[in-house]
C-alpha cells in the first residue's frame, strides 16, 4: 500500500480512528509520518475537528444586559474569539467568561452538554453558595420554556424541588 | 534516581499482574489543570511561562504524595531521552516541542507522571497494569486533590475545571485502557467494536505500530466526553464497556481455538520460532510476532515466557529504547540487528 501523503513510498504506519460514526484510516510511510507525528500527535482526533466546529457565525459576548457584544476581547491575556478560532486553543480562564456565549454552544457541540457535573475543588465546594445549583437549575428552565422544551423542563423543575427540599434539609 | 535507572527498571504497568492482563496491557487516566490568574502556555511569555514552573514545581516539592519523583527539565535532555520517555508512556510527544520551560516529573515506580507547561499548566498522569480503571482514577483524584490544596487551578461553576483546549473542558479527565486484541482483529470483529464505541462517548485507536495491518493487534479506547457527566459516569460507562469488549476477545478466542486449534497452535510456534532465531528483525514484524506470542502464552501454549515478558519486549524493542540501552544513536538497518539480539536474550531462556 502507498503512503496517503506522497504516494511514493510503501505505507508503514496506520492509523485508524473514529470519530462520531465515520472512522478514519491514514496509511503513511515513515518519513511522511515522521514529519506529520507532530501534527498527528497534537491535533488528529477530536481537537482536528474543532477548527471545523468553532467556524460558527461572528463571535457574540453575552453583556450583563443579555444583549451582544461583538468584538470582545479577553480582558486578561488579550485573546479574541477569532484568535481562538485560529488556535484552538484558548488563553486563559477569563477566556471562558468572555466568549462564555460562543463557548457555550462549541462546548455542547464537543460534549453533548454545557455544564460541568463533576468533581469540584475543594476551595470551590467551601465557598460555594449552597444555592448555586438551585439557581443554575433556574436559568437553564427559564430556557427551555423560552424554546418550548416543555417535556424536558418538567425534569428541570423537579429537579429544582428537589434540591430546594434537600437545601432546606441541609438548615 | 536518574533518567538511565528507568532503563534498568521494570515499569509498574508492565508487571502484567493487574486484572485481565491477558488482554487489557494498561490502563491510564489523566487530568488537566491550570492554575487560576496565569496565562495558558500558548498565549504566555518566558516570563510568564517560567513563572508558572516554578510555581508548580514547588508545589510538587511539597506534595507528600509525590515525593520520590525525579524532575527531568525538558530542555536539558537529549532528543533521544525525550523520545525515550514518550515511548515509555511517561509525556506525550507535544512535550517534546518547544521545550523551554517544560518539566516532566516522573514518580519512582512511574506509576504517576506530571507534565508541566504542556498545553495546560499541569497534566496529571497514573498508569497502572491490567484493566484497572477505578484504581486509577482514585490514585489520580487523590493526588488532584492534594495539588489543589497547594495550587489554585482554573474552575468555573458552570463550565467546572478550564483548559486550554474546550475538548478537555469539564472533568479534564481522559481515561484509556490499551487492549490486545489479536482474534477480534483477526475475524474482522474489531469494526463492530469501532462502530458500537463511537456512539458511546468513547473513542478508539489503533496502533498499528510501523507496519501492514496484520499486526495491528493493539488498541487504545478512551472516553471523548469531558463535559455534562461526571467522573464516575464517565468512567463506569468506560469499564462497563470495556469489560464487554474484554470478555468478546476472550470468549473469541476460545472459540477459534477449539475450531481451528491446529492453526492456531501452528502461528505461536512458528513466531515464537523466528523471534527466538531471527538475526535481523525490524519493528513491524516484532509487534506482529509478539502479538501472536502473547495470545499464545494465553491459551497456554508457551509455558517458559509470562505475558509480563512479552510486554517488556515490546517497550525494549521500541526505536528509543534500543538506542539508550546500546548507549548511541543507531541507524535504522543496525536497530534492527541489535533488536534481534535483544529479543534472543529476552526470550530464549
Amino acid at each position: 500500500m502507498k503512503c496517503n501523503i506522497c504516494g511514493k513510498r510503501e505505507a508503514s504506519v496506520h492509523l485508524t480512528e473514529v470519530v462520531n460514526d465515520s472512522v478514519t484510516k491514514l496509511h503513511l510511510c515513515e518519513e511522511c509520518a515522521k514529519s506529520k507525528s507532530d501534527e498527528m500527535q497534537t491535533h488528529f482526533g477530536l481537537a482536528d475537528l474543532l477548527s471545523g466546529l468553532v467556524d460558527f457565525g461572528p463571535e457574540v459576548r453575552e453583556d450583563s444586559f443579555g444583549g451582544a457584544v461583538a468584538g470582545a476581547k479577553c480582558s486578561v491575556c488579550g485573546m479574541t474569539y477569532s484568535d481562538f478560532q485560529r488556535v484552538g486553543r484558548l488563553g486563559c480562564g477569563k477566556c471562558y467568561e468572555t466568549f462564555s456565549g460562543n463557548l457555550s454552544a462549541l462546548l455542547k457541540k464537543i460534549h453533548g452538554a454545557d455544564r460541568h457535573m463533576g468533581k469540584s475543588p475543594v476551595r470551590s465546594a467551601e465557598h460555594a453558595k449552597p444555592t448555586k445549583d438551585v439557581q443554575m437549575l433556574k436559568d437553564e428552565l427559564k430556557e427551555l420554556v423560552r424554546r418550548e422544551e416543555f417535556e424536558k423542563a418538567a425534569l428541570v423543575r423537579d429537579r429544582i424541588k428537589e434540591n430546594e427540599t434537600k437545601a432546606k434539609g441541609q438548615v | 534516581m536518574k533518567l538511565n535507572d528507568l532503563l534498568y527498571k521494570e515499569s509498574e504497568w508492565l508487571k502484567a499482574e493487574g486484572p485481565k492482563s491477558n488482554v487489557a496491557i494498561s490502563t491510564r487516566v489523566r487530568v488537566a489543570r491550570n492554575v487560576a490568574g496565569h496565562l495558558y502556555f500558548n498565549r504566555a511569555n518566558s516570563a510568564a511561562r517560567a513563572e508558572t514552573l516554578e510555581m508548580m514545581i514547588k508545589a510538587i516539592k511539597k506534595s507528600k504524595l509525590l515525593k520520590k519523583t525525579l524532575l527531568v527539565k525538558i530542555n536539558d535532555i537529549s532528543n533521544l531521552d525525550k523520545r525515550f520517555l514518550v515511548e515509555r508512556h511517561l509525556m506525550s510527544r507535544e512535550h517534546t516541542q518547544n521545550s523551554e520551560f517544560k518539566a516532566l516529573a516522573i514518580e519512582e515506580s512511574e506509576i504517576v507522571s506530571v507534565m508541566l507547561n504542556e498545553e495546560d499548566h499541569l497534566r496529571l498522569q497514573v498508569m497502572q497494569s491490567g484493566f484497572n480503571v477505578m484504581e486509577t482514577w482514585r490514585i489520580v483524584d487523590e493526588i488532584d486533590t492534594e495539588l489543589e490544596r497547594i495550587l489554585h487551578f482554573d474552575y468555573s461553576d458552570k463550565f467546572g475545571y478550564l483548559t486550554s483546549c474546550p475538548t478537555n473542558t469539564g472533568t479534564g479527565m481522559r481515561a484509556s485502557v490499551m487492549l490486545h486484541l489479536p482474534i477480534l482483529a483477526m475475524t474482522a470483529q474489531i469494526e463492530n467494536v469501532f462502530n458500537a464505541i463511537s456512539k458511546l462517548g468513547l473513542t478508539m485507536r489503533g496502533f498499528y505500530g510501523e507496519d501492514t495491518e496484520a499486526s495491528g493487534d493493539f488498541f487504545q479506547i478512551s472516553n471523548q466526553v469531558a463535559l455534562g457527566h461526571s467522573e464516575m459516569d464517565v468512567l463506569d460507562n468506560l469499564e462497563r464497556i470495556i469489560r464487554k469488549i474484554i470478555h468478546k476477545e476472550e470468549s473469541a478466542r476460545g472459540e477459534l481455538f477449539q475450531k481451528r486449534k491446529e492453526e492456531l497452535i501452528d502461528r505461536v510456534h512458528r513466531s515464537y520460532g523466528t523471534l527466538k532465531n531471527a538475526r535481523i528483525i525490524t519493528s513491524s514484524e516484532t509487534i506482529k510476532l509478539l502479538s501472536a506470542i502473547r495470545l499464545g502464552v494465553d491459551l497456554g501454549l508457551l509455558k517458559d515466557i509470562t505475558i509480563s515478558d512479552v510486554n517488556e519486549v515490546l517497550l525494549l524493542t521500541q526505536p528509543a529504547h534500543l538506542q539508550k540501552i546500546n548507549g548511541e544513536e543507531i541507524a535504522p538497518y543496525d536497530r534492527d540487528l541489535k533488536r534481534a539480539d535483544l529479543i534472543r536474550q529476552k526470550l530464549v531462556k
